[in-house]
């Protein structure tokens, strides 16, 4: 018996009893969507934090000035500002693994332009900085070394700012006003989006360092150099820990600081939280693979349940075909490809419902999620197995029947 | 002189019910020429469905001898069996066991697809035999649409069709009436002058009185071999009242 005969004969069996072959697929097509929705979900999930972790920049360390010591309480880093304009300089320059150290000073205002204003959070850096959290210029162009020379008033907006204080006109070559102070833009950043915090990296406004010392931030830092925070990015490839262990050394050395003495600097290293967080959601993926495999193995326990009903019920079917010379192999394989034709026709109806399940739960959840190739053949080659394990034992009951039984059965 | 169709020796059959040893066959011997159309008659329990059986290679002997032809067959495996019962032998139930929901057609090329046949030959010859049973205009109609003769008639096609040695029929009328059994009666009788060797089980006196010999068990032995002078099934419709066509 050819094995296009047997799928014709399997297929109008399964024809003949519709409904019940719809149910048993139901299981399948179930098991299957549940599979591919869940692996979008997780994997969406786990894209986001690796975007965040690229947006963020993975091989950035930031060090924050150390705390202010006043009667006995500690305030909160930065509140002594312990670093200096040079140090990050140093650090760029003297430690190997330091691909570039951006200093930065940090303040909070109305930005004001004509009728409009949004308060946000403005940075004074240099042009290091964007190169170091990785962030393109999407209009306009970065403030160079002769607006930090100058102390230019020049700021680079983000885009949230953008929006809120010129909608959709172009902010290039407005002037807007901090603290009084007016700046003209020269540049829009591109869209950052959220940080793994949720904050809005977009609400942000650049300045050259020199700009926000002397002429916005005021005259009690004007003659000082020293900054909240510097930000470093460590060269690809480079040890992580080895270059924190370095940078210590090195601002230890420039704070003069004795053997024993703390440090008067926090190095916060931004990767490992985020690796935890990937590491978690990782976990959160597998866990929803897992607990769709579950309803596909129970899917494959009805295709038993209904083909063992299915053997029984047509015993007789079976004693007529072994007297017209059907072998058990005969018999086995019909049965095979039955149960295989169901999870397989099952599986394949269960990629459509799991693929449109996967994008309308992206659609209304407003979850990211990432459909998978690799997800879509596991679950129908899980499928298939399924078939052929749960239609194994159904199969080869009947393959054992004795003719002269089968066709007696009432 | 050729070697004879069916030659059994010594043919024993029993089963065992728990601990009971219980004979259905103790011992018959047998020989059936090609060309003969043989009853088998007997009372429930005389062992005549286990001869049949044992005839159509459905089951094994417990011992003793049985020659199909130049072949013997009662040792051959399960699966060797399914082969001879394939080529060799064609059968036709009391209650027709066609395929439900499936057309006369496909009913009828059933054992074609277990000998490797292709799909336009399968269909060919299967139309070809439900032809012969004057069955040409019900080819697509399941079994469900059909009358219990047809019924009957697509399982002797389906008997035919890949044209076997011996057709077996086991109490082929026990689910007709009488008028159709005639008329199937007349059909295996039309068979057989065609040169098919047809052996019917029947608990019957009138269906066997159209075939040419009557073997009769009792407990499980030959009780008696007798030559019948067969009544022509033909004749016999022609005598009786014309009904609407079935």
């Amino acid at each position: 018996m050819n094995f296009l005969a047997t799928l014709r004969v399997a297929l109008n069996a399964l024809r003949v009893n519709k409904l019940r072959s719809a149910l048993t697929m139901l299981g399948i097509i179930i098991g299957v969507a549940a599979v591919i929705v869940m692996i979008a979900v997780g994997q969406g999930a786990q894209a986001r934090v690796a975007e965040q972790i690229r947006s963020l920049g993975s091989n950035i360390i930031i060090v924050l000035s150390g705390s202010v010591l006043s009667g006995g309480a500690r305030g909160g880093s930065g509140t002594q500002q312990t670093l200096s304009e040079d140090d990050a300089y140093a650090l760029a320059r003297e430690v190997d693994e330091i691909q570039g150290a951006a200093p930065s000073l940090r303040g909070t205002g109305q930005v004001v332009a004509g009728n409009a204003n949004w308060s946000t959070s403005f940075y004074g850096t240099t042009p290091d900085y964007l190169e170091v959290r990785e962030w393109p210029i999407a209009e306009g162009r970065g403030f160079e070394s002769t607006d930090m020379n100058s102390a230019a008033k020049v700021v680079l907006i983000g885009q949230t700012v953008a929006k809120n204080l010129f909608g959709d006109s172009s902010p290039l070559d407005q002037v807007v006003r901090i603290r009084k102070v007016p700046l003209t833009i020269i540049g829009v950043l591109d869209r950052k989006g959220q940080n793994m915090m949720g904050q809005d990296q977009d609400d942000v406004v650049l300045m050259p360092i020199s700009t926000a010392r002397k002429r916005v931030l005021g005259a009690s830092l004007a003659k000082s150099r020293n900054v909240g925070s510097v930000m470093v990015k460590v060269r690809q490839g480079a040890d992580m820990s080895e270059a924190e262990q370095h940078m210590k050394e090195l601002l230890r050395q420039r704070h003069h600081l004795q053997a024993g003495q703390d440090d008067d600097f926090y190095v916060r290293n931004l990767s490992e939280i985020l690796e935890a967080q990937e590491a978690s959601s990782k976990v959160l993926a597998l866990l929803l693979a897992a607990v769709a495999s579950v309803s596909l193995l129970v899917g494959g326990i009805g295709i038993m349940n209904i083909m063992l009903v299915s053997v029984t019920e047509r015993t007789r079917e079976i004693g007529l075909r072994m007297a017209v010379g059907a072998r058990s192999k005969d018999i086995l394989t019909q049965f095979l490809v039955e149960a295989v034709t169901l999870s397989l026709i099952g599986g394949l109806l269960g990629i459509l419902l799991g693929v449109g399940g996967s994008l309308l739960v992206g659609h209304l959840a407003g979850w990211r999620t990432e459909l998978s190739i690799i997800a879509i053949v596991l679950a129908v080659g899980f499928a298939a197995i399924v078939g052929i394990f749960f239609g194994y034992y159904p199969a080869r009951k009947a393959s054992l029947l004795l003719p002269i039984e089968a066709l007696r059965y009432e | 002189m050729p070697a004879p169709l069916i030659r059994t020796d010594a043919l024993v059959k029993q089963y065992h019910l728990g601990a009971n040893v219980v004979a259905a066959l103790r011992g018959v011997s047998i020989t059936i020429e090609a060309g003969e159309f043989v009853a088998v008659m007997g009372p429930s329990g005389s062992g005549k469905s286990t001869f049949m059986n044992l005839l159509g290679c459905l089951d094994h002997p417990s011992s003793g001898e049985y020659h199909l032809g130049e072949q013997e067959v009662s040792r051959l495996s399960g699966d060797q069996l399914a082969v001879v019962r394939n080529q060799k032998i064609g059968f036709v139930f009391q209650h027709f066991n066609l395929l439900p929901r499936t057309s006369a057609l496909d009913n009828v090329a059933l054992p074609l697809l277990y000998n490797g046949t292709l799909t336009a030959e399968r269909h060919s010859r299967a139309a070809k035999r439900l032809a012969q049973v004057g069955l040409a205009d019900r080819m697509d109609h399941h079994p469900a649409q059909l009358s219990g003769g047809q019924q009957q008639r697509v399982a002797i096609a389906r008997a035919l069709v890949n044209d076997p040695m011996l057709v077996l029929a086991d109490e082929p009328t026990g689910a007709l009436d009488s008028r159709t059994s005639v008329e199937i009666m007349a059909l295996l009788q039309t068979l057989n002058r065609a040169g098919i060797t047809i052996v019917v089980v029947t608990h019957e006196h009138d269906v066997a009185s159209f075939a040419g010999r009557i073997i009769l068990f009792r407990d499980g032995v030959l009780l008696d071999d007798r030559v019948n002078t067969a009544k022509d099934a033909g004749a016999e419709l022609a005598r009786l009242p014309a009904v609407s066509p079935a």
